[in-house]
């Protein structure tokens, strides 16, 4: 549905004119109609946050809990018993900075590949550009990714491992991670408003997705005439990245992150393009 | 003395496409068969074209104006595009072709409570809900104690929503829906939900915000509703608009309508909602003799389906002739007074029958709407399968008149003691 406006912001309400007709092809991504809505994006990713950990011992500990536990694992196991190289830094600190930045996207992919059909009620009754749902759902795991990181820092005083001016770059890589989330979430989320085989897919999708990305082993483990293909995996970059400026690991970084990067906005374009697609008539399929 | 125009459509049509889904689909087989080859057929391009009868027009054509500051009040059956047309006009669903011009907000109340969250509070709640409406936060905090006074819930500010009783949810709902303050308001039947005193304060509110100078369009089958609180009525039809005009007019027209429907075979109206595994094939009340029903007798109404299903149930709402409910007759709902009666095979046709003692309604024009449902799903539903008048009787020998305006619907029996000289 395309807009003309004829009058700005609503607020002190000027009277703006709409027009509703059918539209064709690939529409526009209308990202002024989202800004315009951040109040309710906000509010549903408050609501997220809030509801998560509702009518649970723990609450917000889960965070902490799940990637910790995990570390300790992998390095009982990939660490210790097959004894996986870790880049110069503890096989632990290796395992914990893959798994805060791997459990944010698998988990953001999880929920927010589902957010529109959970939302059902809400697309199918209200108007607001659906764009807000998804992402507001990636708000709201976002938040766990930051408490985890927390922990992260915290360990890294106690091994004494990374630090310095390096750490800066964690926060474009983090924000990498959210663009390959989103992207992948974007499509997904789409497709699961006509096909819920995708609530059955995305689990195994992310199991295979873990092994397929540096969490558990690092890069250079795999044959240097590989690593331009692996990297087509966003993931790759993100993490090899996230570790480089989190741990300090002295590997190349270039390539990878490059590629992935390309990869990452290949994805997120498409995948907002394909969401504003099915967004026409989300209503009447969901 | 024409007002600038708040809605404008022109041509605004909108087709699905039904296909199959909701009739077919009788195996597992069948579905899994659909659900695996669908994909592929679509990944490929290599769509079956679409087969005959599968296109459902929800709106044909539609053309209207309405000026800023109209209430207008929307009347139909089932499946005449009433709701279609306000998904529309509040951009939930495109339309397929045509186009329409909205000036200034809108705000959309099809669902009472859209977007509640059971784990959040009743404070958090309003936020959240103001939000989804389309409410700005400055806009939320500045009317956040009216709302709250409204709902008569400041006690329970801080409890989680899922402690309310569904009474306390949909005040707290419909009081933030209230207080939008949109130059439109679109608004879907929503006040068949509530109890009767705060229908009756958000009935007031509603009339308030017509006379705000506000544009409203409105849903409902209830006509007493329509005819007070609208000025203009627009009556539609399997998708298209038969009648504008003056809302007194529009719902005589639509009331007569209803009785011209009745007169179809019932199993050739499409204006029915369900699975449609069994349906509804006649409804009739019938004095013991087989006269027409009078205050005070003995009635029989009877149900006849095409078949049964394992748990069948029949739903029988009486509504006096312009659409308020009266009273509501479940067999689901049973007493030890009840009977079985051994019915033929699923599909041979089989009656639903409910007899009252002593019918106390009033003489007059009702209309029955009826409802099977199966154990789990509505299988067929059919609003306004009956018109009939009940005639003059006698209560415990007392005479009922006919003219009976102002006396309500019903009558109950009773016994005077009088003073006397």
């Amino acid at each position: 549905m395309p807009m003309s406006r004829e009058a700005g912001d609503d607020s002190a309400q000027p009277v703006k004119t709409i027009r509703l007709a059918p539209t064709h092809g690939w529409a526009d991504l209308r990202l002024g109609d989202v800004w315009e809505y951040r109040e309710l994006l906000w509010f549903l990713a408050l609501r997220d946050i809030k509801v998560r950990y509702k009518q649970t011992v723990l609450g917000a500990t889960w965070a902490v809990l799940v990637p910790v536990a995990t570390a300790v694992v992998f390095t009982l196991v990939f660490g210790r018993l097959a004894k996986i190289s870790s880049d110069g830094v503890p096989y632990a600190m290796f395992a914990l900075a893959g798994l805060v930045i791997w459990n944010f996207f698998s988990s953001s992919v999880g929920t927010t590949s589902l957010s529109l059909v959970s939302n059902t009620d809400l697309v199918s009754k209200v108007y607001f550009p659906r764009l807000c749902v998804p992402i507001a759902s990636m708000v709201a795991a976002f938040v766990d990714f930051l408490i985890a990181s927390g922990v992260l820092l915290v360990a890294m005083a106690v091994y004494g491992v990374g630090g310095g001016w390096r750490m800066a770059a964690a926060v474009p890589f983090a924000l990498l991670a959210f663009a390959v989330a989103l992207g992948v979430a974007l499509w997904l989320s789409a497709i699961a408003a006509r096909y819920r085989d995708v609530r059955h897919v995305v689990p195994f999708l992310l199991q295979f997705g873990l092994f397929a990305t540096p969490v558990a082993y690092p890069t250079s483990m795999i044959d240097e005439r590989w690593h331009v293909l692996y990297a087509l995996n966003p993931m790759v970059g993100v993490i090899e990245g996230f570790r480089w400026s989190m741990l300090g690991t002295q590997t190349d970084i270039a390539v990878p992150v490059l590629v992935s990067t390309v990869v990452a906005f290949v994805v997120l374009a498409s995948g907002a393009a394909y969401f504003r697609r099915v967004e026409r008539t989300l209503a009447d399929v969901i | 003395m024409s007002s600038p125009r708040a809605i404008h459509t022109e041509a605004l049509t909108k087709q699905y496409r039904i296909g199959v889904r909701g009739y077919g689909h009788d195996t597992l087989r069948e579905r899994i068969t659909q659900l695996a080859s669908e994909p592929v057929r679509r990944l490929t391009g290599r769509r079956t074209p679409p087969p005959e009868g599968s296109i459902l027009t929800a709106l044909d054509d539609v053309s209207l104006d309405i000026e800023q500051g109209e209430v207008v009040g929307i009347i139909g059956n089932n499946g005449a595009g009433k709701s279609t047309l306000l998904k529309v006009l509040s951009r939930i669903t495109e339309p397929t072709s045509g186009s329409a011009e909205i000036t200034g907000r809108v705000g959309s109340l099809l669902e009472v409570g859209t977007g509640f969250h059971p784990e959040l509070t009743g404070r958090e709640n309003i936020y959240l809900n103001g939000a989804i409406l389309g409410m700005r936060r400055a806009e939320i905090r500045r009317k956040f104690d009216e709302i709250v006074a409204f709902a008569d819930l400041e006690r329970f500010l801080e409890t989680p929503v899922k402690r309310y009783s569904s009474g306390m949810t949909v005040r707290l709902a419909f009081s933030v829906a209230a207080h939008l303050q949109t130059e439109i308001l679109i608004v879907d039947e929503v006040l068949a939900v509530g109890d009767t005193t705060f229908q009756r304060k958000c009935l007031g509110r509603m009339g308030e915000v017509a006379n705000e100078g506000r544009t409203v369009l409105f849903v409902s089958h209830n006509m007493s509703i329509i005819q007070s609180l609208c000025q203009r009525g627009i009556f539609m039809t399997q998708g298209r608009v038969v009648e504008d005009g003056p809302i007194d007019g529009v719902v005589g027209d639509y009331l007569r309508s209803l009785e011209t429907l009745v007169q179809q075979d019932l199993l050739e109206r499409t204006d029915r909602r369900g699975w449609h595994r069994i349906m509804v094939s006649g409804v009739d009340v019938r004095r013991g003799d087989g006269a027409n029903p009078a205050t005070g007798d003995p009635a029989r109404f009877t149900v006849t389906t095409t078949g049964l299903q394992p748990g069948t149930t029949c739903r029988i709402t009486v509504l006096s002739h312009l659409g308020q409910p009266v009273c509501r007759m479940e067999s689901g709902n049973s007493s030890p007074a009840d009977h079985t009666l051994a019915a033929g095979a699923a599909d041979e046709p089989a009656q639903f029958v409910c007899d009252v003692d002593s019918l106390m309604l009033l003489p007059g024009r009702y209309r029955v709407d009826v409802q099977l449902r199966g154990t789990h799903q509505i299988e067929d539903e059919l609003e306004s399968a009956l018109v009939f008048d009940v005639e003059p009787g006698l209560v415990s020998g007392r005479p009922v008149p006919s003219d009976v305006s102002g006396a309500g619907v019903v009558l109950m029996d009773h016994r005077w003691t009088v003073p006397a000289l």
